[in-house]
């Protein structure tokens, strides 16, 4: 029987009763007395010298309250990159100035010159119309390897040319070089991630307040993580201490990485609020949205793969080119090296893994986390070599990956991690049964018969999730602790209110977390709620991203609420007159072991604040604990994915006829949450794979700057759920945190790309189109026609 | 946007008065104008709502046994009630989402004449009469390149006159993200001969494939569809070559011939 309660459980998602019935609040909402608005003007050119910006006609237009350029910035601090990355020979990347508001030049379409503060935004936007620009155009830098060419036009011109960093890790040269050398087969595939723009429903809105009484600012703003922007912005930009700046982000309407930085408007409306000394609010168009949310992915990447005789793999070599856009977005640093380069040893025993990575600045948009950073990009690689390795071999691809599957744990990979726990057997056993593996040959006929060619493509993944041990990071550049925080205020009449330093923008955690506390104390969930997103009430934790929710912050409360159990013990040893070491809590009655004495949850509660008959020489009244979670490790949720395509051999038009996850996430708190979670990062992986690309022309123009150019995935792009199906029946529990859970939120993201395109390459192979061995995504209708035809 | 007066006439008359100002802009169903209005791009001072003229509403059928639908008729409208001539209800059916379908006028569609929109194809392909406040326009003089007609300023599409096929059938292959047309082929067979209309392919908008026509009304067959047309002067974009278009004209085109009853 599942559980109906606790941990296991599959309780409605209490939050979504707001959600849908629009009674939400999201940071759009919310309106403060008095305020104005802005509106940015933002570069239609990709790149320029800016030689005037008059500003004196708009500024008479009705309504204009303020006109801000560059020029008012130039006391306050730019916007800082929160990881450092050290270059392969020992130099710190080059760190270019990211100014509030554009100083000297504009570097990629959609980045803000000038911002009008007016009464409406209809009259902001008009008086916009009335700044002059004198801006000399300059040629644009878009393709990285022209970047890095001698002599290229440079984005920064106090850099020495585009290059950010050159980056190299895992196995040394020697050793790699040398197992190359003795290798029976190399199979090497160049590829293209496709760069990504995240769409959130909601795009970004901040509203900054201040208050000149007390000299308190206030930002409201559509963040994954308030404390961090509060210490990013407070320290970094603006030199506002922290207790003087509140951060809040209240509902937020999906975040997929790119609400996790800091940006430019966020730090605007907080100081133009003081300068103008009335609140000032800004909500993204969708328009704005595409040309200023930081975008996601965006390598190239040369992947090569050694096997000996038997098809063991010897070593796995990659040089990408990762694109950091215009100026570096507040963990684009990270993506391409750490949060990429240490997964690149995927599910398997390879003895020599090196990752090369060149960050290239161009004139476009800022380039940084987007659901899975950096992991999708290694699992791409990845399993599209070892998959044309099979093809090329005349081998199974599943026996290839099992071959080579790592089986001991823990397990120290060549590129730094050491894998937990695992058992990729188990999730690609469970994979091929359901997917009736052994069905797929009278599937293929009857597709074939309809004239329809048909593809199954398998693979593994694996994410380190949980970010992160502190002493780790802080290793590697990160300039944060990648910790987290819970506070549980137990209320006098028992009702208990959790404040975490996660934020939850979709995730569910309004239901979730409540989950875990309530199995610990064995209270009814409903005595129990979650208090998240307002740095004023939580304490400091670093937020959602990563999926690290549970691991850390979840530990963090597990930790807070076990303080909570003794102490209550002790509370409830004195009133039962018996040694708190004797007394048992079950089902929210605490009982002196081996005796029907007991005392229920609510009147130790109340004895805690109302503490007459309370031992006061021994423990202080109130119950109320902080823990900080900081992890031992990254968890590391692993699975194998498969589906099925038919593709249109005249339009070549691809439809995925069946996909099916099987992932071990470890424990797992809510099923049908950590459903939904995989079945909407698959959804995005193969929006990636077959639909989104975020593309430019050479002058650096947006070309896919709206839903009429950028498609999303819609619901008939997916298969129907009978054919949607998502297991995590695999569980080898994570072995360093409390609740043993490795975090689900971005696996469908990472494990599905390569699905879908082995699917159609092996598709296309059965239709005899074996000069196909990649197609770079999205695997579109015309790229899949211009692959068959050698176009 | 930008502000602008609203007037919703109730007659023809009282909306082509309305119009004769300067800077107005007649106001179907907004699913093109509203969005080129909201990134200020257009700047008309006074729209005239059509939307409450009776008598450019609805579905009929002429004394001469053409399919008449008023200028202002919803593809939702069509959707359900062309069921005379169910190739074009299919197109109306299939244009955008219901929220579209239930604004988004035949007027404004063809008065829009966008190069991947799918009414365009209907009319071409169906020789279709334009009827407006002052003329009759036949199709093939109507349609004068990507977003352009002859329709003068102030001119108000009234009414669309289908003559009715034995059989039709629209393919449309949906451009991914938008879902207009990246190739749309209508083709309706006639006594006197067959009409193919290709839009979302050329430059120059949507246009007839002689080539085709020719072939299939001597044998309305798929089989005798020929083969695709030159990619010169196709359109060349993110989603697709000139070639892979010129490509999918044959292709849509065989399939419309199958799917055509
Ligand atoms: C999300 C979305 C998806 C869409 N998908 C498709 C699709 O798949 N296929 C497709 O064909 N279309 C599609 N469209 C366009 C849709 O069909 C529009 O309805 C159509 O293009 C314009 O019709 P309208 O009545 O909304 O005109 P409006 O937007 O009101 O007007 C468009 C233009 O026509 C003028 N006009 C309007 N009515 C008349 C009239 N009776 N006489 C003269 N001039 C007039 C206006 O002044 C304006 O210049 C889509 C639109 C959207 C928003």
């Amino acid at each position: 029987m599942p559980k109906d309660h606790g941990i296991g459980a599959s309780p409605k998602r209490r939050e979504d009763v707001r959600f849908l019935t629009g009674a939400g609040n999201y940071t759009d909402d919310i309106n403060v007395h008095g305020q104005a608005y802005v509106h940015f003007l933002r570069s239609d050119m990709a790149h320029g010298t800016i030689n005037k910006i008059d500003t004196s006609a708009a500024e008479g237009m009705p309504g204009v309250v303020r006109i801000f350029t560059g020029a008012d910035f130039e006391g306050v601090g730019g916007l800082p990159c929160g990881w450092e990355i050290t270059d392969k020979n020992g130099d710190a990347m080059k760190e270019p100035g990211h100014p509030v508001l554009c100083q000297g030049k504009v570097r990629h379409v959609g980045d803000p010159i000038a911002a009008v503060v007016a009464d409406s935004l209809e009259e902001a936007r008009t008086a916009a119309e009335a700044i002059e620009l004198d801006i000399t155009e300059l040629p644009a830098v878009v393709d990285m390897g022209k970047a890095l060419e001698a002599g290229s036009t440079k984005v920064h011109d106090d850099l020495a040319d585009n290059l950010c960093y050159d980056w190299q890790f895992g196995s040394d040269t020697e050793t790699t070089d040398a197992a190359f050398k003795s290798a029976a087969h190399v199979t090497t595939l160049e590829l293209v991630n496709n760069r990504l723009v995240a769409n959130p429903m909601e795009p970004r809105v901040a509203v900054g307040d201040y208050s000149r009484a007390n000299d308190e600012h206030t930002l409201y703003t559509t963040s994954q993580n308030p404390h961090v922007i509060r210490l990013l912005m407070g320290a970094f930009v603006l030199g506002i201490p922290e207790h003087k700046l509140r951060v809040v982000a209240p509902d937020v309407g999906g975040g997929f990485g790119t609400k996790i930085f800091h940006y430019a408007e966020e730090a605007f409306c907080t100081f133009a609020a003081k300068a103008c000394n009335r609140p000032v609010k800004w909500t993204s168009t969708r328009s704005e949205a595409f040309m200023s949310d930081a975008h996601g992915r965006d390598h190239v990447t040369t992947i090569e793969l050694a096997l000996d005789k038997d098809n063991n793999f010897l070593a796995v070599r990659t040089d990408t080119k990762a694109n950091m856009g215009a100026y570096l977005s507040t963990f684009a640093s990270s993506v391409p090296t750490w949060l990429h380069g240490t997964l690149m040893a995927g599910n398997y025993k390879t003895p020599a893994v090196q990752v090369n990575v060149k960050a290239v600045f161009t004139n476009t948009v800022p380039v940084d986390a987007y659901r899975g950073a950096g992991r999708p990009e290694a699992t791409f690689q990845l399993e599209r070599v070892i998959d044309k390795a099979a093809r090329e071999l005349g081998v199974d691809p599943i026996a290839l990956r099992r071959q080579n599957f790592i089986t001991q744990f823990p397990y120290a990979t060549p590129v730094a991690v050491e894998y937990d726990t695992g058992d990729y057997e188990a999730t690609m056993a469970k994979m091929e049964e359901l997917m009736d593996i052994g069905g797929f040959a009278a599937r293929r006929k009857a597709s074939e018969a309809k004239g329809m060619l048909r593809g199954l493509g398998v693979n593994c993944f694996i994410e380190a999730c949980g970010i992160a041990p502190s002493n780790l990071v802080g290793q590697l550049g990160a300039r944060a602790g990648l910790y987290d925080a819970a506070t549980v205020r137990v209320n006098a009449t028992g009702s208990i209110s959790v404040m975490v330093g996660a934020h939850s923008h979709g995730q569910g955690h309004e239901t979730v977390f409540p989950q875990v506390v309530a199995e610990m104390l064995g209270i009814d969930e409903g005595m129990i709620d979650i208090v998240h997103g307002d740095t004023s009430k939580i304490p400091f934790g670093m937020g959602t991203y990563g999926s690290r929710s549970l691991a850390v912050c979840g530990s963090a409360m597990v930790r807070a609420t076990e303080k909570i159990i003794n102490k209550a013990k002790k509370i409830a040893g004195h009133l039962l007159e018996a040694s708190d070491s004797d007394i048992e809590l079950k089902d929210g009655q605490f009982t002196v072991a081996g005796t029907d004495k007991s005392v229920a949850w609510g009147d130790v509660t109340l004895a805690a604040y109302v503490p007459h008959n309370y031992p006061l020489e021994d423990i202080e009244p109130g119950l109320e604990e902080t823990a900080f979670y900081d992890p031992a490790n990254f968890t590391y949720p692993a699975g194998a994915y498969a589906c099925e395509v038919e593709v249109d051999p005249e339009t070549g038009k691809v439809t995925i006829e069946k996909f099916v996850s099987a992932d071990d996430f470890g424990n797992v708190v809510n099923p049908m949450i950590v459903e939904g979670q995989v079945h909407g990062g698959i959804a995005q992986g193969i929006g990636q794979a077959l639909l989104e690309n975020c593309a430019y022309d050479e002058n650096g123009q947006l070309l896919s700057a709206s839903y009429m150019d950028y498609a999303m995935p819609r619901a008939d792009d997916i298969p129907h759920m009978a054919s949607y199906v998502v297991d995590h029946s695999c569980q080898t529990p994570c072995t360093h945190n409390p609740l043993g859970v490795k975090g689900c939120g971005e696996a469908g993201a990472i494990g599905s790309p390569p699905t879908v395109v082995n699917a159609v390459i092996d598709a296309l192979h059965s239709g005899g189109h074996t000069h196909v061995s990649h197609i770079d995504m999205p695997v579109s209708p015309s790229r899949v026609w211009a692959a068959m035809n050698g176009q | 946007m930008y502000s602008f007066d609203i007037q919703r006439p109730t007659s023809v008359g009282d909306a082509v008065a309305a119009l004769g100002t300067d800077e107005a802009l007649p106001l179907g169903g907004g699913q093109t104008l509203i969005p080129t209005l909201k990134q200020r791009l257009s700047a008309p001072s006074v729209l005239v709502s059509l939307s409450g003229i009776a008598e450019m509403k609805g579905v009929c059928t002429g004394d001469d046994g053409a399919l008449c639908i008023g200028g202002g008729t919803t593809h939702a409208t069509v959707a359900k009630e062309a069921s005379v001539y169910p190739g074009l209800a299919a197109l109306a059916g299939n244009i955008g989402d219901p929220a579209v379908r239930n604004r988004g006028t035949i007027g404004g569609s063809l008065a829009n004449n966008d190069p991947s929109a799918c009414y365009p194809a209907a009319a071409l392909g169906s020789g279709a009469t334009i009827v407006t406040n002052t003329r009759s326009i036949a199709a093939d003089d109507y349609f004068q390149g990507m977003f352009a007609t002859a329709l003068n300023e102030g001119e108000i599409i009234t009414e669309v006159r289908f003559p009715v096929p034995e059989k039709s059938a629209y393919m449309k292959f949906e451009q991914p993200a938008s879902r207009f047309a990246l190739v749309g082929v209508f083709v309706a067979k006639y006594a006197d001969g067959v009409r193919v209309a290709v839009t979302g392919a050329s430059e120059e908008g949507v246009f007839r494939w002689t080539e085709a026509e020719a072939a299939l009304s001597s044998n309305f067959s798929a089989d005798a569809v020929p083969a695709a047309p030159s990619g010169d002067g196709m359109i060349s974009d993110l989603h697709g070559s000139g070639a892979y278009r010129a490509h999918l004209v044959a292709v849509m085109t065989k399939r419309a011939v199958a799917a055509a009853s």
